[in-house]
């Protein structure tokens, strides 16, 4: 939402048929609409205008609240964050996407249960996927053995096994044990593990000619999830002491 | 009408919030009409508090003196500080009479899609102040939504390693709401905060 006038925003939407849209929302600063137009928040809009290239007008009604449910946890309302924020500068406008549109409503479910991280990171990997930047986790790229994959490779966005990665493991990025073809469960390390992959791609690939970067939400998740791990691995030391 | 001094008046009060040009209009002839007995009073009190009001070095109130009153008044309770995001909040605050504590002023809150970071917020300030052996509880007054509480949720953290409680609003049903005419989010908030009767 951007604030545009005295009263009234230009309001991004993520929709299911036409992907990124905005339009100018009358009364959007005012107290009514306040509680609509949070970020993350499902909406029934409907789009007005005068001819097609015109901004036109949104208007709203309130379907459902995500926000709400997590507002007192700062790692999953950094996660919302984070991913609007990518939607919004990432996304090109009025360019459908079903497939992310309907990723994100399974996000923004997911936000509200244990496995949240991981889903978290699958996301992103279909918002690369969306943008023309699919990665191949599926098989080595290196011909190794499709069961042991331990890597990524940050040219290409392929699986390295872990015999034909090991001579550059220092230049490959990890991959994360929930995306390996024999998934296990993820804990919050591999998380970390998932979000500095996609952060690398993020950063190197989709926002390669942005002059800002990706934006600042999805830095300070990253940095957040990190800090959270860094203080649960004190305790537990702490605690084996 | 020629572009003198009277459209020029009408152009700069229709630049104040919640008036366009006809608003301006009315109001510049209304102050023509009285030019003695409001226009020249006016333009001297307008003279005036751009000249005296001051933003407080302190809590970033805006008072005409420096520190501001509230800042230096030795009644109100010097071991809490309320974290308000703007000088309005502290006067909705204020008009209460339930706080009698210092206050902070952020000077907005975080956005992660306006670009607002913690270096254009007043949390330094903060930290320094919450590092004083005075102050026992922070109370986080920010506004229920995402940018609010994202807010909260990094001022909580940046201030972990100081000995002060850090609190915060409740969040749920408004003195006179009907459970029928909220919104789903006020509601789910409200039974998530539920306390024992």
């Amino acid at each position: 939402m951007r604030r545009h006038g005295e009263n009234g925003a230009v309001v991004s939407l993520l929709t299911q048929h036409h992907g990124r849209q905005a339009g100018y929302v009358r009364g959007a600063q005012g107290s009514r609409l306040r509680g609509t137009l949070e970020v993350g928040n499902q909406v029934d809009a409907i789009w007005r205008a005068r001819t097609s290239d015109d901004l036109g007008s949104l208007t709203l009604e309130l379907d459902r609240s995500p926000a709400a449910h997590i507002m007192q946890d700062p790692l999953k309302l950094a996660a919302l964050q984070s991913a609007c924020a990518l939607c919004d500068t990432a996304l090109p406008e009025r360019e459908g996407h079903a497939g992310l549109f309907h990723g994100m409503n399974a996000l923004l479910d997911a936000l509200q249960s244990e496995v949240w991280g991981a889903a978290y990171v699958m996301w992103e990997i279909a918002l690369l996927k969306e943008l023309g930047f699919a990665l191949d986790l599926s098989r080595c790229a290196g011909g190794g053995d499709e069961e042991a994959l331990a890597y990524v490779s940050p040219k290409t966005g392929r699986a390295v096994s872990a015999a034909a990665g090991a001579p550059y493991k220092e230049k490959l990025l990890p991959l994360p044990n929930f995306l390996k073809p024999a998934a296990g469960g993820s804990d919050e390390g591999d998380v970390l593990t998932g979000l500095k992959m996609t952060g690398y791609f993020i950063e190197h690939w989709v926002y390669a000619h942005h002059s800002a970067g990706p934006p600042e939400a999805r830095l300070r998740f990253e940095d957040r999830f990190s800090s959270m791990l860094n203080s649960l691995s004190e305790e537990l030391t702490v605690g084996a002491i | 009408m020629n572009d003198g001094p009277l459209q020029h008046l009408i152009r700069t009060l229709s630049t104040l919030p919640g008036l366009g040009n006809r608003s301006a209009r009315r109001i510049a002839l209304h102050l023509l009409n009285k030019r003695d007995t409001l226009m020249r009073p006016l333009a001297q009190t307008l003279e005036r508090a751009a000249d005296e009001i001051k933003e407080c070095h302190v809590c970033g109130n805006l008072d005409s003196h420096d520190p501001c009153g509230i800042c230096q008044d030795a009644r109100r309770d010097q071991s809490k500080i309320c974290v308000v995001s703007q000088v309005s909040d502290l006067w909705a605050i204020e008009r209460t009479g339930a706080y009698r504590g210092q206050y902070h002023v952020l000077g907005g809150l975080l956005s992660a899609l306006d670009g607002i970071g913690p270096d254009d917020l007043n949390i330094a300030g903060l930290k320094t102040r919450a590092q004083s052996e005075q102050v026992q509880e922070i109370i986080l007054a920010l506004a229920a939504t995402v940018d609010g509480q994202s807010t909260a949720h990094y001022i909580s953290d940046t201030l972990a390693g100081t000995s002060v409680e850090i609190t915060h609003l409740a969040h749920g049903v408004p003195v006179g709401g009907e459970l029928d005419y909220l919104d789903d989010g006020t509601i789910t908030t409200a039974l998530k905060s539920r306390k024992s009767a």
